[in-house]
């Protein structure tokens, strides 16, 4: 048939329009009788909005909905205008669902992907108070008021309406599903993959790529998103190699399990391409079953290294712009096709065919042959005729240089008024049109380091660029191979290529034989003779005269177009929609396509559940817990335990009878004051320094003179970073001629020990000396009290002299304790008293702790933790975390004549710039309430007594504080202004965050013994 | 992003901890303008759009220090040695 | 205003009966003239700011501001739109409060609805160190006249009963909240700020890159672009991310670095999370925006970069801790994530000051916080631009402070920028 006779044809299509009722609704059951890949012998019930219906494995939950007749499936985000069904795959716009019930419940999950199971509940979302009748759906009749970005230029009076009024209605009205509410049910897997070549997607050029490379003995991952392999060879009624284009698919699958060096991952999604070969996939492991079986993930995280990949991801068909042409009924051709060959459901009863190329006429052809009725081909190329190759379009009438301007149906398509090209108006009575404006690349994970897409003119699509990322490679329809068989041998060519990269030989592949029509398209944007909104991303409600006012107000960059219209960033990502828009916006400034710009995709490709990110680091399992050696121990006694970075440490040891945490401090505090204490102090970091230079080492790495630290002795060590601000302090002992153990704070363990090892491999590697952590190799005790040496008398081996004479304040040495068990002893004193801290291998820790206690029940020995830990050191005056808090010098804490200005060490030349030396500058010094009563607070700021309480009379801060047993009061320590010289002085320590404004006075940070007495008793 | 360690191998990049530029050499402290040449050294940057020598820490590792050259750009990696076998300590020409 | 129109709803109202026809644009698009009186490099949020109060405070219209690509296309389009001003330092807390008022009367001085939205922010402590040092930092910011308010256990369950009360690793034990905090729509603050120069006739010229300064006897007279020369008594630099790279044509080395900071958007959902939270026992922090989508990001990648895209450790990183605290949100799926170059300074805090070259002036710094510093930015740089000495809250934003110590360290890390 020719053109012109077509033409003639068309009258009468009038004729039968006429005798045509209007409005012809969906029918109860729009499934065939046969066709399609769908388990028939089976059945699936499922709901939707409550109601029951039934389906087939093998379907996903849209083509069972449209196979019963349900087309409305959602509301859109803006106008909640009615929607269903746009397309067949991961970009569909409109039919999200909220999928699951409870604790499970997945908003905005696209039904066009989920894969049917027994006894699925989804319910429709973003609709009140019904999908049929949603009142929000009125909005649509302001919708000339609610333009693209209005909200700019309005609800700005009176100022104090916008949290108050205006933002609580949007807010109302914003999102499109709901969270359940309840922390996430499943649990998540992560894995880590390396291969010589992934396979991104199983089409027939993935499917081609991954056994032309595993046939050449490559190690290969081949995934694809769907839960058949196959990809468009499923929707069309294409040959491969004579074999129907699925069972071809099939077949290759089963060579390609039987192959050991390839791994399939069906139901995966490559999400994204990091740097180094390095790939993101989300396995979908239990999605398709009501809930995941016993000790199997939800999901799967892959972490894919590979050496070479190849992205076979196929191509999104692109709708076109016409008056209403979101309707429920219209589908893109490619979808409606796939409904009905994939699933065999009809997405009308009569369905009429839009299209800008050949490409649209395979669904008449496909509808034809299912004997469904076709109300006509609308095709907008003035010369179209149908292409050859397809059969049994005879009596379809075609509506050549024709355009879909407006359609009819207000929760479903009724109706369609065409132009032909004369201009002439037709209604024709419909209830599904396929509308094809060609076919966009999925190129999206070609961008995603940073590569921009080119536009070809002769393909009217984007294609990717050559930069792409290094490794990857593209083929088939998603390098514009748009026809099976350059799917095929493009996948054949860059399999084998990527084989041959990682290093094997590969045999020239022969790709079977497909069909290889033209993919020619005279691109066409959208209608202009539409009168009425034309849609363009449908679910964000961004329409053609959205783009229009953008570029009349100068939003004419892409970025600026999405940005001020929101179009392409809704959960689709545009995928459907930005090159639409790109080219209208091209249309408007006169410019062509690669002027105006590029659209450019982040990760994910689809979006990806956060819980799958996250993976088993969830709850109590967000991070690892170090545990201290005596950790048991401290739980037998009914500790209390406290997060200090990853370890758990005993805060207190609670006794019966005991109330409060105040009564178990202060009965430890004033146990080690007056008796003997024993506290795990594991958790410093210890460092083992060995090496002939390792005295000059330490020397330059600690601000104060290591150079001659005498063996069997313990130093106080305040070291610096390089910018002259204190970065740890701790000790060193120095157990041999060359060999040295340090100790670092517990919060900076890690830091100071990367910190050490840059000093000695990239500052003096020329030093003699090496290093290793060895804080989990030690379990370390304080013991201290007055009978601290009377206690470890019990302990250690009696051939160890530890009289005070003998091993005096600061020694240490190498012992033995319990009879023959190595240990280390360094007499120490963080509490002020008579101390020792006591190391045995970590592997005698728990008995150390037992043993301690067992001996020291003579001498009331009383374990103590952090809290009593922290009230000793302030009674005494030591800085700890709250003082060396980064920002402090050794000058603030009191300590700047340590610093050695003889020598070069880490922070000495840049500790002398004048804003670390201010004359006014803060001083650690102590504090105590002029009301013995009252309580000091940390954090409170000093403000001189009768000054306002604002930030130019501020002095300092209050740093720690504790309630002193001993004293009977609440003493602090902090920083203030000249601190030193103030001894004496009453100023208020205000503390606005919790009521508190409390007189103090100035006083010595050593509350306990200044003189020392005590701790060298 | 993968790092080539020379005694480990390529490892992800998470196992390693950055530091930063590896160019500035520590100053000579009893120079006389020692003061100005640290505070260059610590603080002034090329911050080069491009390739960049840099510092890095293969903490889950080796424990090496290495000396990395990575394209800030793209993020592609080149030559990476172990800082100690570099003979950073010798004085800067 | 005559030009631009004045937004109204009689106006919104008006144009809907006809076809919003008649919208002026919002900008215009001139040609560059040859000389300015002041040349601002970097049209994004600081740019057009300072553009905005140069010509309304400072009576100072002669002016161009110079884009590489379109208006907004550096970090002010790029970022997790919060506005506070939580600090603790005496040397910021004053400026981010005088953003913080700027912000609350932004959208009537500028007759657009940027919609700044004070729905607080809310910083989870979990250890007593963590609460002592909110509660120095909550101190400092209402000696500085901000709101501040300690929130024990319960004060933070009463405000957000979603939290991980029951199975944390790290038990929340109180917060920080700062109810005037919130968010802006960020696109918007640059497109606001652009129609308000631009209506007092400041020039602001897009796809404008500027490759080089004009120097005469060690002066800057204005810059070469790729449109051309263009002259200017007085150039200012706020290019954020760029900062390196642009001040090495004048030869300046700087105390920053380039760093990736990767930040993420979930599909849109109903609200959930009422204001901001950021956790304190890991990189995450989150609100919800006005479109439903959860907003949250985290750590910097850590490693210098120009490349507008981090890595998998780092998304992974700042899931785990949003699963930490908002265990609910796992089924929420992440929609796009993207990355921004951050100009990460020695000390974590911004410059805006003179440079050793005359007539150039520099404001950079900014790291992951240059959002919320928009409006006092822009006045702070108008103000040094047009006076020659700096606004009094922008006093200790000086270039050399890494030569006399004078660092504002808010983390006390020191000068290593990806710990800032």
């Amino acid at each position: 048939m020719t053109a012109p006779d077509r033409i003639v044809a068309k009258e009468g299509i009038a004729a039968r329009e006429a005798a045509r009722p209007a409005g012809a609704a969906a029918a109860a059951s729009c499934r065939r009788r046969e066709g399609g890949l769908i388990d028939r012998s089976r059945s699936l019930s499922f709901s939707f909005d409550g109601k029951a219906f039934a389906g087939h494995p093998g379907d996903t939950l849209a083509s069972a909905l449209l196979a019963n007749g349900v087309r409305l499936l959602g509301r859109s985000f803006k106008y909640h205008r009615p929607r269903g069904v746009l397309t067949a795959g991961s970009e569909e716009p409109n039919a999200l669902v909220e999928l699951r019930g409870g604790a499970r419940r997945e908003p905005n999950t696209r039904a066009t992907v989920v894969e049917l199971y027994d006894g699925l509940e989804a319910a429709s979302q973003n609709r009140w108070p019904s999908l049929r009748f949603d009142l929000a759906g009125a909005g649509d009749l302001l919708s000339p008021l609610l333009t693209a970005g209005f909200y700019y230029k309005t609800f700005m009076w009176p100022a104090a309406f916008w949290e108050k009024v205006y933002e609580p209605l949007i807010r109302r009205a914003a999102g499109l599903g709901r969270l359940s509410g309840a922390p996430d049910p499943d649990s998540y897997e992560k894995s880590y993959a390396f291969c010589d070549v992934l396979v991104i997607g199983a089409g027939p050029a993935g499917l081609m790529a991954a056994l032309t490379a595993g046939r050449a003995g490559a190690r290969v991952i081949l995934a694809d998103e769907d839960f058949r392999v196959g990809g468009r060879l499923l929707a069309e009624t294409h040959e491969v190699g004579g074999r129907p284009g699925p069972l071809w698919a099939d077949d290759v699958l089963a060579e390609l399990a039987g192959l050991d060096n390839v791994r399939c991952l069906p139901r995966t999604t490559v999400y994204g391409v990091y740097d180094g070969g390095t790939y993101g996939a989300l396995e979908r492991v239990a999605d398709h079953l009501p809930v995941p079986p016993p000790g199997r993930p939800r999901q799967r995280l892959w972490k894919i290294v590979a050496r070479r990949a190849v992205l076979a991801a196929g191509a999104t068909e692109r709708p076109i712009a016409f008056g209403d042409n979101d309707r429920p009924g219209i589908l893109l051709a490619g979808a409606q096709r796939s409904y009905l060959n994939r699933f065999g459901v009809l997405t009308g009863s009569r369905t009429a065919v839009f299209t800008c190329s050949d490409d649209g006429w395979r669904s008449a052809a496909d509808l034809v042959r299912a004997g469904a009725e076709v109300a006509a081909v609308i095709d907008t190329r003035p010369d179209a005729r149908c292409p050859d190759g397809l059969t049994g379009l005879e009596d379809v009438a075609l509506i050549a240089g024709g355009r879909v301007v407006e359609t009819r149906g207000r929760l479903g398509l009724t109706s369609i008024d065409c132009l032909d090209r004369d201009g002439r108006r037709r209604s024709l009575a419909v209830d599904g049109l396929a509308v094809s404006g060609g076919w966009n690349p999925a190129l999206h994970l070609t961008c995603h380091q940073g590569a921009r897409p080119v536009w070809r003119d002769d393909l009217a699509t984007f294609l990717p660029a050559d930069d792409l990322p290094p490794g990857l490679a593209v083929a088939g329809a998603a390098a514009g191979g748009f026809s099976t068989a350059a799917a095929l041998a493009q996948g054949a060519e860059r399999g084998a290529a990527a084989a041959e990269a990682a290093g094997h030989a590969v045999r020239k592949p022969e790709p079977p034989e497909a069909e290889d029509g033209p993919v020619a398209v005279t691109p066409f944007w959208h209608v202009k003779e539409s009168r009425a909104r034309a849609w363009l991303d449908f679910q964000n409600d961004v329409t053609v005269k959205d783009v229009a006012l953008a570029h009349r107000e100068g939003f004419r960059s892409v970025e600026h177009l999405k940005r001020y219209t929101t179009l392409g960033m809704a959960t689709d990502q545009g995928k459907t929609a930005n090159v639409q828009a790109l080219a209208i916006m091209a249309e408007l400034t006169g410019k062509s396509i690669p002027e105006t710009g590029t659209t450019v995709f982040r990760p994910p490709y689809t979006p990806v559940a956060i819980s799958a990110f996250a993976g088993r680091s969830r709850g109590k399992d967000f991070r690892p817990v170090r545990k201290t050696p005596s950790h048991d121990w401290a739980v037998e006694q009914g500790a209390v335990f406290v997060e200090t970075g990853a370890w758990l440490r005993a805060q207190w040891f609670p006794r019966p009878g005991e109330t409060h945490w105040r009564q178990s401090v202060d009965r430890e505090v004033l146990a080690v004051r007056n008796a003997v204490g024993v506290c795990d102090v594991t958790t410093l970091g210890k460092i083992d320094i060995q090496g002939a230079d390792a005295g000059a080492f330490l020397n330059r790495v600690y601000a104060n003179g290591f150079a001659k630290l005498p063996l069997g002795k313990v130093r106080y060590g305040l070291m610096l970073r390089e910018d002259g601000f204190v970065m740890d302090d701790g000790t060193t002992a120095r157990l041999g001629e060359a060999h040295y153990v340090m100790t670092t704070t517990t919060a900076k363990a890690v830091p100071v020990f990367r910190h050490l090892e840059f000093c000695r491999q990239v500052l003096w590697p020329g030093l003699d000396l090496q290093l290793i952590s060895t804080t989990e190799q030690w379990a370390q005790f304080a013991v201290a009290g007055p009978r601290a040496r009377d206690l470890l008398r019990e302990i250690v081996d009696p051939d160890h002299d530890i009289s005070n004479q003998a091993f005096p304040y600061m020694a240490c040495g190498e012992v033995t304790v319990c009879g023959g068990t190595r240990a280390r002893l360094f007499r120490l004193s963080f509490s002020g008293e008579l101390a020792y801290e006591v190391a045995v291998p970590a592997r005698y820790g728990d008995a150390m702790i037992r043993a301690l206690m067992a001996a020291g029940a003579a001498f009331e020995v009383t374990p103590y933790g952090t809290e009593a830990l922290g009230v000793l050191r302030i009674e005494k005056g030591h800085p700890a975390g709250n003082e060396l808090n980064g920002q402090t010098t050794a000058a603030n804490l009191g300590m700047g004549r340590m610093v050695s200005k003889k020598k070069d060490c880490i922070g000495n030349v840049l500790s002398e710039r004048p804003g670390l030396n201010a004359p006014d500058d803060l001083r650690l010094v102590g504090f105590v309430p002029l009301d013995r009563r009252a309580q000091l607070t940390a954090g409170a700021h000093f403000i001189a007594l009768g000054r306002a309480a604002v930030a130019a009379e501020d002095q300092g801060y209050m740093t720690s504080v504790a309630h002193s047993p001993n004293l009977g009061h609440s003493i602090g320590l902090g920083l203030i202004q000249r601190g030193g010289e103030r001894i004496g002085e009453k100023v208020r320590a205000v503390d606005l965050v919790r009521g508190a404004d409390v007189e103090v006075e100035i006083v010595s940070p050593h509350f306990i013994d200044p003189e020392g007495e005590r701790l060298r008793a | 992003m993968r790092i080539p360690c020379p005694l480990c191998g390529e490892r992800d990049a998470s196992e390693f901890t950055y530091l930063g530029d590896a160019g500035p050499r520590r100053p000579d402290p009893t120079a006389p303008d020692a003061a100005e040449a640290f505070h260059d050294y610590l603080h002034l940057r090329d911050n080069p759009a491009g390739w960049h020598v840099e510092l890095w820490y293969h903490e889950a590792g080796c424990r090496s220090w290495l000396q990395v050259s990575r394209n800030t750009l793209t993020h592609e990696l080149g030559e990476v040695r172990r800082a100690e076998d570099l003979g950073l300590d010798e004085p800067s020409p | 205003m005559a030009k631009t129109g004045r937004y109204s709803a009689l106006a919104l109202i008006r144009q809907a009966l006809t076809g919003n026809r008649d919208w002026p644009r919002v900008w215009r698009d001139p040609e560059p003239k040859p000389a300015y009186e002041v040349v601002i490099v970097g049209a994004g949020g600081h740019g057009l700011a300072t553009a905005y109060y140069l010509a309304r405070e400072f009576g100072i219209t002669d002016v161009a501001v110079l884009e590489k690509g379109w208006i907004g296309s550096g970090n002010v389009g790029r970022n997790t739109t919060i506005a506070r001003s939580n600090y603790m330092l005496p040397g910021n807390e004053a400026f981010y409060e005088f953003s913080m008022k700027l912000w609350e009367g932004l959208e009537q001085d500028l007759n657009y609805n940027a919609m700044v939205s004070q729905r607080g922010i809310l910083n989870l402590c979990h250890s007593d160190p963590q609460r002592d040092a909110y509660a120095r930092r909550g101190n400092a910011m209402r000696l500085h006249g901000a709101d501040a308010e300690l929130l024990d256990r319960e004060g933070v369950r009463r405000l957000c009963p979603f939290l991980n009360f029951d199975d944390a690793r790290f038990p929340i034990t109180g917060g920080l909240l700062q109810r005037r905090g919130g968010t802006v729509r960020h696109d918007a603050v640059a497109w606001g700020y652009a129609r308000g120069a631009d209506s007092r006739g400041v020039d602001i010229l897009q796809n404008c890159e500027v490759t080089g300064f004009l120097m005469e006897d060690g002066r800057c007279v204005g810059v070469e672009t790729g449109r051309g020369r263009i002259r200017a008594k007085k150039v200012g630099v706020a290019v954020a991310g760029s900062s390196s790279r642009v001040m090495a044509k004048a030869g300046l080395r700087l105390p920053i670095e380039s760093h990736v900071l990767q930040a993420f958007v979930s599909e849109g959902l109903k609200p959930v999370i009422p204001g901001v939270i950021t956790f304190g026992a890991g990189h995450f922090y989150v609100s919800q925006s006005d479109k439903g989508g959860l907003v949250f990001g985290g750590d910097i990648d850590g490693y210098n970069s120009y490349a507008q895209r981090g890595n998998l450790p780092t998304v992974e990183d700042v899931c785990e801790g949003g699963m930490a605290i908002l265990p609910m949100i796992g089924r929420a799926r992440l929609l796009r994530s993207w990355g921004g170059i951050m100009d990460m300074s020695m000390d974590g805090s911004p410059i805006i000051d003179r440079t050793p070259v005359e007539g150039l002036y520099l404001n950079a710094g900014w790291c992951y916080g240059g959002f919320k510093a928009t409006p006092a930015s822009g006045y702070c740089f108008a103000h040094l631009l047009a006076r020659d000495e700096p606004q009094e809250t922008a006093a200790a934003y000086r270039l050399d402070r890494f030569r006399s110590g004078r660092v504002i360290d808010e983390k006390g890390v020191g000068a290593q920028p990806n710990l800032h």
